[in-house]
């Protein structure tokens, strides 16, 4: 799991990035750049620590407890430390009929964990989430920006043995 | 083949790219529209189309630039929903990494028609990738002289900003999308005001879904009328319905409106019919949230007409025998689904979604859940049923947003319907809460 250094501070390149989103708003509306700016720091922490909010805070030049309030609020914002791979999968109901909780049943097993928890090599984590949009292509993970569709106990066997080497 | 607006060229290679996209005929309606045309005019053939939003609320979508405030000197802006997360729906996630540039188009024509200078598509976190695909196409349209200061020499300008949502599906209602846009949790926000006279940041704001804003440069090319032209009565033009569940061919179609449901989910052309093997049980046509169908109201009507893909026929007899188009999420189950762990399933939904603000939703999706979880895990009682009933019509209608109805709808349907798929699981307790098992006997009650 990933040590967040102390001080915290982003690299210059995402710094240069939380610049040019600051810059998208009107004059005075810089929190708006709250959501896209925490996904650039879970990017380079994996979660969101207590000082990572406070730097977010400082940057945006807004009360830590408004960092706080919607990290808390929506789902995506990882408030622990997380494994290298967070394994997000869709227990909503079309994947459900498409044969996802026998997937994720079969998932589970071989990474030995549950909903929530990380293997003891720090190598997974599993979330269980809402829909994904992708319906239709189920039963779905996502693993950061990546989608895996139309899973089966054979894919998913596959997908991790790759993600384990 | 059915006429196409949305995805006539979604297949060609390469139509992610600008230059692909403009051999296709793309961005001239932004030439005609910028060029040739008044904002008013645009707005006007908004109105003569008859679109109607693709999100699920179904508003006409000119009408609803109609309502928007001009004040002078304070900006107006257009925010596009694309935070797609009502299960059963992925036809704008398909859209948006298909073919973005259509999206764009639909939003420099949008704006300019609104007069706004700086709009938004938000869309939802999860979708990173989607979001990468949408800047690199605005990079380009930039280039070309399609966005940014003065466009095409018209003295217009125009800033399109994608903006990534943290996953919330409430986000997906529209002023908790403009609060989130805003940097803050998605709590819906009390109406009046609404966003055409107070939206983000206290200035005028239209809210509109993708697949509607997309439909705008057809719309441009061949006029209002003739987009007015295709499908049925009010429902006009087409639709994108994303098909999902116990299907042969899962995936998104663009149909005409009043294409016949049978037609739909038999037909090659779409979803090729329930699975090999298997029969129809019920179908959720506008995604998670309209009512649950039983088969033998899918495809006709209580008064045995023929049931048609539209608005109005959809939700032909109320919801004692009919349902919603909604945002076209269409969920088809064959008799392996078991119709209470599916509405445990969707009301653990709501409950996870719920923003909070009313009680009567934050408590009463919760509470669903539960008794729903306890009925399909074996301990249920008679007076359960009855009691999902009588919460599910204490949080419709009583909350500022549409996220209670969208709880209560899937509950008290099937109860409506299948109702005695209940009762088989609060009689048979040991057999019910076996993993795969499903009741066998009468497959509904109209």
């Amino acid at each position: 799991m990933t040590e967040i250094p102390n001080p915290v501070a982003f690299t210059p390149e995402r710094l240069e990035k939380v610049k040019e989103i600051i810059a998208r708003y009107p004059e005075g509306r810089q929190k708006s750049a709250l959501l896209p700016v925490l996904h650039v720091a879970q990017e380079q922490w994996g979660w969101l620590s207590s000082e990572v909010m406070d730097y977010v805070a400082g940057i945006l030049r807004i009360e830590p407890v408004e960092v706080y309030e919607v990290a808390t609020f929506y789902t995506m914002y990882h408030l622990d430390p997380v494994g290298k791979h967070v394994i997000e999968y869709c227990r909503t109901g079309p994947c459900c009929l498409m044969g996802g909780e026998d997937v994720y049943g079969h998932l589970k097993q071989k990474l030995g964990i549950g909903a929530g928890e990380t293997t003891s090599d720090g190598l997974f984590t599993l979330k269980e989430v809402e829909c994904l949009a992708a319906c239709g292509w189920g039963p779905v993970f996502q693993i950061r920006e990546k989608y895996y569709m139309n899973l089966t106990n054979d894919r998913v066997d596959e997908i991790i043995e790759e993600l384990s080497k | 083949m059915a006429r196409k607006i949305l995805t006539e060229h979604i297949n060609i290679p390469g139509i992610e790219s600008f230059d692909v996209y403009r051999q296709q005929g793309g961005y001239t309606a932004v030439e005609k529209a910028i060029k040739t045309m008044t904002p008013e005019e645009v707005v006007e053939e908004a109105k003569k189309s008859g679109v109607r939003g693709r999100g699920g609320a179904g508003f006409p979508m000119g009408m609803k630039w109609g309502f928007l405030a001009k004040p002078e000197g304070i900006p107006r802006y257009l925010v596009c929903n694309a935070d797609e997360s009502e299960p059963g729906t992925f036809k704008d996630h398909h859209l948006m990494k298909s073919i973005p540039h259509l999206l764009i188009e639909g939003m420099i024509i949008s704006s300019f028609a609104l007069g706004a200078n700086k709009s938004f598509i938000y869309v939802r976190g999860e979708l990173m990738y989607v979001i990468r695909i949408l800047e690199k196409a605005i990079e380009e349209a930039k280039a070309k002289g399609f966005l940014g200061k003065n466009i095409l020499g018209s003295g217009y300008d125009l800033e399109l900003i994608v903006q990534p949502g943290g996953g919330a599906y409430i986000c997906g209602e529209e002023t908790a999308l403009l609060e989130s846009l805003e940097g803050k949790r998605g709590n819906p926000r009390n109406k009046p005001p609404f966003p055409a006279v107070k939206g983000l940041y206290q200035s005028p704001t239209v809210v509109n879904n993708v697949e509607s804003i997309s439909n705008m440069p057809w719309i441009i090319n061949n006029g209002g009328d003739a987009y007015a032209a295709i499908g049925i009565g009010r429902s006009t033009g087409t639709k994108l319905i994303s098909a999902s569940g116990h299907i042969q061919k899962p995936g998104v179609y663009e149909i005409e409106l009043g294409l016949s449901v049978d037609e739909f989910l038999n037909s090659d052309e779409y979803c090729g019919g329930v699975r090999k093997g298997h029969h129809l049980k019920a179908l959720v046509a506008g995604g998670s949230s309209v009512p649950i169908l039983p088969a033998n109201l899918i495809t006709k009507t209580a008064n045995g007409e023929d049931r048609l893909m539209s608005y109005e026929s959809l939700s032909d007899g109320g919801f004692a025998t009919g349902t919603m188009l909604g945002s076209g999420g269409f969920i088809v189950f064959d008799e392996t689904a078991c119709i209470v762990r599916n509405t445990w399933n969707f009301s653990r939904f709501y409950h996870h979604e719920s923003c909070g603000q009313c009680s009567p939703c934050r408590e009463g999706t919760g509470w669903m859940e539960k008794v729903l979880h306890r009925i399909e895990h074996g301990h249920g009682s008679m007076h359960d049923i009855d009691l999902l009933v009588d919460i599910s019509k204490k949080i419709e209608g009583n909350t500022i947003c549409p996220l209670g109805d969208a709880a209560a709808w899937p509950v008290a349907s099937a109860i409506r319907h299948f109702r005695d798929e209940f009762m088989w699981h609060i009689t048979n307790p040991l057999e019910a809460s076996q993993p795969g098992a499903v009741y066998q006997g009468e497959m509904a009650l109209v």
